[in-house]
């Protein structure tokens, strides 16, 4: 159980990492206890993948030990585009 | 978390894991050691302990958390021999590690004694292929690749 919204964590992501694309899904069936996030941002060029998970971490650091599972895919712009086009 | 375990699930090796790699791994309790004090430099041993090191919920055989599992089936498909410790056997435990390698979740993997990541970290690099190198690096061969070799010898044999 936690107090945590999706709404929040995009907010805070959105706003601690300057984030151009954030997207938080609750998964939890509303108890806010499980969570798995998108984020795009240019704070994360040049940082390998566990440097990335580390900040994301950190600017959550709070709210992480209440959620008790958290997934996390952070992307910088150009990555993210990849993503995007591999999809289609 | 279901559509991670799909995922991961999905690779078509999955369906052809030799028996004998069910038990891979050693499986350690946390109960058995003696005296609990988890020091850095008992957890820094115990990362030392194997090449890879996995702190999960519950053991392998029996993971009681899905992304526990998830780690586990990456690495039963690379074929990886590792150490296992279940956190749930220690508070004490599942604190410290998670001071140790300043990670605020379990699933933890340490390879060659160096934190890696979590399940999210494991699952990229098992799709990015980048898994294979890090084993590579510490002398592991992953099955996939061997698998893939093999393929492509018998293609070249025809």
């Amino acid at each position: 159980m936690s107090k945590y919204t999706a709404k929040y964590l995009e907010e805070k992501l959105a706003k601690e990492l300057d984030a151009q694309y954030v997207q938080a899904v609750d998964e939890s069936d509303g108890c806010g206890g499980k969570f798995s996030v998108v984020i795009v941002s240019d704070k994360f060029k040049g940082l390998k993948m566990l440097q990335k998970h580390r900040m994301v971490n950190s600017v959550l650091a709070e709210e992480l030990k209440e959620i008790h599972a958290f997934s996390q895919k952070s992307y910088t712009p150009e990555e993210w585009e990849k993503v995007q086009q591999e999809k289609q | 978390m279901a559509g991670l375990i799909r995922q991961v699930f999905r690779s078509n090796f999955t369906q052809r894991l030799p028996a004998a790699l069910a038990q891979s791994h050693r499986f350690f309790s946390a109960e058995g050691n003696a005296p609990q004090t988890f020091t850095k430099e008992v957890l820094q041993k115990l990362v030392n302990t194997n090449k890879v090191v996995v702190f999960m919920k519950g053991n392998p055989e029996a993971p009681r958390c899905g992304f526990s599992n998830a780690v586990v089936q990456i690495l039963r498909m690379h074929g990886v021999q590792y150490d296992a410790h279940d956190v749930l056997q220690s508070d004490e435990l599942r604190e410290k590690i998670k001071e140790f390698s300043e990670w605020p979740t379990i699933p933890q993997v340490f390879i060659n004694g160096e934190f890696v990541g979590g399940c999210d970290i494991l699952l990229q690099m098992h799709q990015s292929g980048d898994l294979i190198e890090e084993l590579k690096k510490v002398g592991i061969e992953s099955l996939l690749l061997q698998e893939a070799n093999e393929t492509d010898n018998k293609k070249e044999g025809k």
